[in-house]
C-alpha cells in the first residue's frame, strides 16, 4: 500500500467507501433509483454497476417507501444494505417506513429485532434547485430514538464513515451535503477506520466556539479565517454525529471558549441548533460569557433566484457578525 | 401520423405553431443555461411536444392544469405568456412565480395552472384535490394531471387513481411515457410495462395514443375530455412518446445509445405534422416562414423581458411564507 496521502473528491471518498463495503461483505448491496444504469443523481456510484453487476448495484423504481422498506425487511432478515435516497426531500415519501418500522421495530419488540440498515441521501441546498431540491431535513431525523444520524464534511469520514455504520447494529442515516460532493481532500494513510461517536474540533481556537457540521462546516472554517484576521481566534467543532449527539465534546469546548454560535443550514425553530443551545444551557450555563448566537437557514422555502437562495443559508458573512458580536463584549 | 385524417388549415397551422414555440422556448433557454443566465435544474420537452399541445386543444379555460418540473410544453400550451415564462427561468421578480421556483414551479392562477411539481407523484393526490373541490363547488371544470410513466411507480399514483376513481371524480390523468425515468428504462421499473392496462384495476377507461402525432393526441383527449363531462368519473390517457435530450442538464446520458436516439427522431411530431400539412396543401412555405417569424419576435421580446426584469429585494425573502388572506 502506498503510503502517500491521497487526494481525492468527496464523491469519489463516497463511492470508494461503497466499493470497500461491497467488498469485504457479502450481505451488503447498493440499492435505490438510478444507482445503476444512470450512475446516481449525484454521480457517486458511477462505475459500481459494471464493477459489480446488477445483484450488488439495484436500480429500483420510483418508490421510495417501497425500497426503503424493502431495506428495513432486507435488514432484519440478514443482509446489510445500503439504500440511497436521491435527496432527502424525496426521503419523506418514505418517512413512515424510516420512523415507523426502522426506528420502531428494535424497541417494539422487544430487541427481538435489529435493523442494520444504512440509508444515504444528499441534502442541502446551494445550486438553485429551488424548495423542493434544497431542504436539510437532518435535523429532523435526529429528532428520533433508534436512529443514528451521521453528517460526514470531511474526505475522510466521506471515506469511513460508512463502513462503522454497516457495523451499527441499528439503522444509520448518512447526510451527504450536496455542496461537498466536488470539495476536494487529502485522505490520510494512516487512517484506516473513524468513529461515529464523537463530534471533532476541526480548528483549535480560544476565543469562542463555532459549532457546526456537514455542509456548513467549510462555511465555519472559512469564517474563523475571516475572524483571525481580526484577532478573533474561532475554535470549530465539526458535530459529525447529529444522533446521538457528542455532548463531552461540545461541553469540553464551550468550557474554554466560553462562548458560542451554531451554525445549522436547517431551519432556527425547532433545529437541531436549537436542541445544542439547549444542551449547553443546560450543562455549562455558568461557564458562559456571553448569549449562545445561532445562524440558520431563514425561515422560507428556499427559493430558486440566486441571492435570494444565497440570502436564505448561513454564510460566512452571517457567521462572523455573530461571532463578532459574542466577542465584542470580551473583558 | 394518422395520414387520413385532416386537421384543417386554420387548425393545422395552429398545432404546428404551438409546438414549434415549446421547441424554440426550450432551445433558447438550453443556450440561456449554457450562458449561465437560467441555473438550476432545467429539464427540456424536446420531443414531448405534440402531448401537452394536443391535450390542451381539448380543454376549456375553467379547467385546472397539473404539471411536472418538466412543464414548460403544459404551460406554453395552456397559454402563460412566454414574457412571464422567460423571466421566471432567470429568477427574476417579472417571473409567474416571482423567480421563486425556476423552471421547475411554475405557476399561473389566472390560468388554473396549480404548478410545476419536483416530487414524483406529489401533483397526483393534488389534482384528486382540485377535482374534489370542482365537482363539490359545481364548478364546470375537469383537472389534466400530467406525470410521467416513472411517476407510475408512486404509491401516490395508485392512492390517487383509486381516489379519483372511487369518488368518480372529473380527472384526466395523462401519462407521458417518454420510456425512461432518468436513466430507467420502463422495463426495468414497471412488472406491468403496458401502462395503460392499469387503470382497468380502478374501474377507469384508459386508453394509449401515440404521443407524437398531436392530432391523434387531440382526438383522444377530446374523447376523454367529453366522457369525463359527461359526469362518468376519471379517464386515463396513456400518450407514447420519447424525450429527445438528456433528462436534465445534468445527465450523461450512460443508458441509451445514439442510434435510438436517432430513429425516435424520424417520428419527430413537429417534422411529422410539418410534412403533413404540406403534404395535404395546408401549409406552404410563405405560411412556414411567416409562422416561424412571429415565434422569433415572441421570443425576442420574451427575452429581452426577462434581461430588462429585476431581482426581488432580499428583504421580500419571507414574504408569503404566510398569506394574510385567501387570495381570490
Ligand atoms: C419523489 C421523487 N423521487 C425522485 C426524484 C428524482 N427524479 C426527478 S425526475 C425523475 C424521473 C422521473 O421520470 P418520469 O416520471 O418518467 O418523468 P420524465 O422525467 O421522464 O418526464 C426522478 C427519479 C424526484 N424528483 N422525486
Amino acid at each position: 500500500m502506498s503510503t502517500a496521502a491521497q487526494r481525492l473528491s468527496y464523491r469519489e471518498a463516497c463511492r470508494q467507501a461503497i466499493r470497500a463495503a461491497i467488498q469485504a461483505d457479502e450481505r451488503v448491496f447498493l440499492m435505490g433509483e438510478d444507482v445503476g444504469r444512470y450512475g446516481g443523481c449525484y454521480a457517486v456510484s458511477k462505475g459500481l454497476l459494471d464493477e459489480f453487476g446488477p445483484e450488488r448495484i439495484v436500480d429500483t423504481p420510483l418508490s421510495e417507501a417501497a425500497f426503503v422498506g424493502a431495506g428495513i425487511g432486507a435488514a432484519i432478515g440478514g443482509l446489510r444494505p445500503i439504500v440511497e435516497i436521491m435527496t432527502c426531500n424525496f426521503s419523506l415519501l418514505a418517512l413512515d417506513q424510516i420512523l415507523n418500522n426502522a426506528a420502531t421495530i428494535p424497541h417494539m419488540s422487544g430487541g427481538q429485532f435489529s435493523v442494520p440498515l444504512v440509508i444515504r441521501m444528499a441534502t442541502g441546498a446551494g445550486r438553485q434547485l429551488a424548495a423542493q431540491h434544497s431542504h436539510s431535513l437532518e435535523g429532523w431525523y435526529a429528532h428520533i430514538p433508534g436512529l443514528r444520524v451521521l453528517a460526514p464534511a470531511t474526505v475522510t469520514d466521506a471515506r469511513y464513515m460508512l463502513q462503522a455504520a454497516l457495523a451499527d447494529p441499528n439503522p444509520v442515516l448518512v447526510f451527504e451535503h450536496i455542496m461537498l460532493y466536488a470539495l476536494e481532500g487529502e485522505l490520510d494513510p494512516g487512517v484506516s477506520a473513524v468513529d461515529i461517536e464523537h463530534a471533532a474540533i476541526r480548528r483549535p481556537g480560544r476565543d469562542l466556539s463555532l459549532i457546526t457540521y456537514g455542509g456548513s462546516l467549510p462555511k465555519a472554517l472559512s469564517a474563523a479565517e475571516l475572524l483571525a484576521a481580526e484577532g478573533i481566534d474561532a475554535e470549530v467543532v465539526d458535530l459529525r454525529v447529529l444522533r446521538p449527539l457528542d455532548d463531552a465534546t461540545i461541553m469540553e469546548s464551550v468550557r474554554r471558549t466560553r462562548r458560542a454560535v451554531v451554525i445549522d443550514e436547517g431551519w432556527r425553530s425547532g433545529s437541531l441548533a436549537a436542541e445544542v443551545c439547549t444542551r449547553i444551557v443546560e450543562q455549562a450555563f455558568y461557564e458562559l460569557d456571553a448569549p449562545l448566537a445561532r445562524v440558520c437557514t431563514e425561515e422560507a422555502p428556499i427559493p430558486y433566484a440566486k441571492h435570494l437562495e444565497d440570502a436564505a443559508l448561513p454564510q460566512p458573512e452571517k457567521i462572523v457578525a455573530a461571532a463578532r458580536a459574542l466577542v465584542g463584549g470580551r473583558g | 401520423m394518422s395520414d387520413d385524417a385532416s386537421p384543417g388549415r386554420a387548425h393545422g397551422q395552429l398545432l404546428l405553431r404551438e409546438m414549434l414555440r415549446i421547441r424554440r422556448f426550450e432551445a433558447r433557454c438550453s443556450e440561456l443555461y449554457q450562458a449561465g443566465k437560467i441555473r438550476g435544474f432545467l429539464h427540456l420537452y424536446d420531443g414531448e411536444e405534440a402531448v401537452s399541445v394536443g391535450v390542451m386543444q381539448a380543454l376549456g379555460p375553467e379547467d385546472a392544469v397539473v404539471a411536472t418540473y418538466r412543464e414548460h410544453g403544459q404551460a406554453l400550451a395552456r397559454g402563460i405568456p412566454m414574457g412571464p415564462l422567460m423571466a421566471e427561468m432567470y429568477g427574476k421578480q417579472q417571473g409567474c412565480s416571482r423567480g421563486r421556483g425556476g423552471s421547475m414551479h411554475i405557476f399561473d392562477r389566472e390560468r388554473h395552472f396549480y404548478g410545476g411539481n419536483a416530487i414524483v407523484g406529489g401533483g397526483l393526490p393534488l389534482a384528486v384535490g382540485i377535482a374534489l373541490a370542482d365537482r363539490r363547488l359545481r364548478r364546470p371544470a375537469l383537472t389534466a394531471c400530467f406525470f410521467g410513466e416513472g411517476a407510475v411507480d408512486e404509491g401516490a399514483f395508485h392512492e390517487s387513481m383509486n381516489l379519483a376513481a372511487l369518488w368518480s371524480l372529473p380527472l384526466l390523468f395523462v401519462c407521458e411515457n417518454n420510456l425512461y425515468s432518468m436513466g430507467t428504462p420502463v422495463a426495468l421499473a414497471e412488472a406491468e410495462t403496458d401502462i395503460a392496462r392499469k387503470a382497468r384495476c380502478y374501474h377507469m377507461p384508459g386508453e394509449a395514443v401515440d404521443g407524437m402525432d398531436p392530432m391523434a393526441v387531440e382526438a383522444a383527449a377530446r374523447r376523454a375530455v367529453a366522457a369525463i363531462r359527461s359526469g362518468s368519473g376519471p379517464f386515463f390517457l396513456e400518450c407514447r412518446t420519447y424525450r429527445f435530450r438528456a433528462h436534465s442538464m445534468f445527465d450523461a446520458q450512460l443508458y441509451r445509445d445514439k442510434d435510438e436516439i436517432g430513429r425516435w427522431r424520424q417520428r419527430d411530431p413537429i417534422a411529422g405534422l410539418q410534412q403533413q400539412l404540406r403534404d395535404q396543401q395546408l401549409l406552404g412555405s410563405d405560411d412556414l416562414a411567416g409562422l416561424e417569424a412571429g415565434i422569433e419576435r415572441e421570443l425576442a421580446d420574451a427575452v429581452a423581458f426577462a434581461e430588462a426584469g429585476t431581482l426581488e429585494p432580499v428583504s421580500d425573502l419571507l414574504r408569503f411564507v404566510t398569506l394574510d388572506k385567501v387570495p381570490q
